[in-house]
């Protein structure tokens, strides 16, 4: 039985070593992709990103354990967590927080350490999510690193994504910088009963009145990726709905997964769902063409000559952009 | 080419409460640059073994203070030979009388360690026996 048609038929140990496979991008990872890719498509990618210790895991705990309950829909969550820049290790504690999904055959956490990527992901959390995809799972939740202002890359990968905030993280300065505000579809206050709540929805609140319908596009070296254009259906427009919810108290979850659901009808009546799923993909794309230009940039280019241009600019005889003109040309110095 | 890490589920099972020892640990490991999945307090053997299917990980370490390690032990060594999952290294740490561990690494535990052990021998240990893992 090919890797293929064991994921395919619900095997989790396959499913398991080939996520290995396909985070440490070996060869049999990225072939078994390439078979699984047309099986991909059908999941509702859920993004949930904020800042650390708003809640994040026990938001996907819950929202998980609701999904269970209430549909026959199966689950996987990817959850990441920062790698040392220092050592290169990781401690993933997100599971601490999921204990109550354990024992349910139809749920699959995987925790996942960011490996130097900065955006709040790791550099294969899309390719693990299409993973997921083709071996069925229907609901896919995606937890950032505990993020910053400016760690985005979710809205690139997700359908829906989530911003979950908590009392007492900031102002109406806050909530109007650009940023991790901007890209949520949905935004959630969890820890709702903590006092503070109310200065926390109103300064969300101020937020959304005070923006207007923008193109949603991302730059991306210097080209601008169009992702959503609420503008031009006016009447179908997405204003993100702020719930309050308690995830130790269970509170709050029917309301979050019908909001989910509606942001869902949304992009598929608007043709946003479609739309970004080709912003996704030709991203994907242009990335593998930079590493797989880099890669053989690297492999035609002799590591002598390489130092030396390098050394030039150390001493500051060259530019990096002149080092780069000439290591691309192939020009001796 | 990512280099391949070394991941190990870091558990604690039974009722008793002191994690201290296996947040220790599992520091030390993350320090020495593996991936370590924590899971948390009052663990089952079966959420110890689902973690560590869903996980794919190389090694398990266990902490046990409560004396129930000959109860807690092989129900997880027999959950991870279940699922398939044999080739995973078993490390225990906590509060093991001497007169258990010849019965215990029998059973397949890789190494046992008691209070004062250096973080330095428990990472030796754990990267040398799932060297072979690495390679498959």
């Amino acid at each position: 039985m090919t890797v293929t048609s064991s994921i395919l038929t619900g095997d989790r140990l396959a499913l398991s070593r080939l996520l290995t496979q396909v985070e440490n991008g070996t060869a049999e990872g990225r072939a078994a992709l390439n078979s699984l890719f047309p099986h991909t498509g059908q999941a509702h990618l859920i993004g949930v990103t904020g800042a650390p210790g708003t809640g994040k895991s026990s938001l996907v705990n819950q929202l998980a354990l609701y999904y269970r309950r209430q549909t026959t829909q199966r689950v996987a969550i990817v959850a990441v967590d920062p790698t040392s820049p220092f050592t290169g290790g990781a401690l993933l504690g997100d599971r601490v927080r999921m204990r109550d999904l354990s024992g349910d055959p139809d749920v699959f956490i995987r925790s996942m350490a960011s490996r130097g990527s900065l955006g709040g992901l790791a550099p294969a959390t899309a390719a693990m999510a299409q993973v997921f995809d083709a071996a069925g799972y229907e609901i896919i939740f995606i937890e950032t690193v505990g993020a910053g202002q400016a760690e985005v890359d979710i809205a690139r990968l997700a359908h829906t994504t989530l911003v979950v905030e908590a009392p007492g993280f900031g102002d109406d300065i806050q909530a109007i910088k650009a940023g991790i505000l901007e890209i949520a579809d949905i935004l959630v206050i969890n820890k709702a009963d903590q006092p503070g709540v109310e200065n926390t929805e109103r300064a969300l609140r101020g937020m959304l009145e005070l923006a207007h319908p923008v193109r949603r596009a991302f730059q991306h070296h210097g080209k601008m990726e169009i992702v959503d254009t609420p503008a031009q259906s006016s009447e179908s427009l997405w204003i993100p709905p702020i719930l309050r919810t308690i995830a130790i108290q269970s509170a709050g979850f029917g309301e979050l997964a019908e909001a989910i659901t509606r942001h869902r009808e949304y992009l598929r009546q608007s043709g946003d769902w479609s739309r970004r799923e080709r912003a996704r993909l030709e991203r994907e794309v242009e990335m593998l063409i930079q590493d797989t230009l880099a890669t053989r940039f690297r492999a035609g280019i002799q590591g002598t000559y390489y130092a030396e241009v390098l050394g030039k600019v150390f001493e500051h005889q060259l530019s990096p952009w002149e080092a780069v003109k000439i290591l691309l040309n192939g020009r001796q110095t | 080419m990512t280099e391949r890490k070394i991941r190990v589920l870091v558990a604690k099972p039974g009722l008793d409460g002191h994690d201290r020892g296996a947040k220790v640990v599992a520091r030390a490991l993350r320090d020495a640059g593996m991936e370590v999945i924590y899971t948390g307090l009052r663990q089952t053997p079966v959420m110890i073994a689902e973690a560590a299917l869903q996980e794919d990980v190389d090694a398990v370490g266990i902490s046990i203070l409560s004396g129930a390690h000959m109860a807690l032990v092989p129900r997880v060594i027999e959950l991870l030979k279940a699922n398939g999952q044999e080739r995973v290294k078993i490390f225990l740490g906590g509060i093991i009388p001497d007169e258990d561990v010849p019965t215990l690494k029998q059973m397949g535990v890789a190494g046992i360690y008691g209070p004062g052990t250096s973080t330095d021998d428990i990472v030796r240990d754990v990267r040398e026996a799932v060297v072979d893992s690495l390679t498959r």
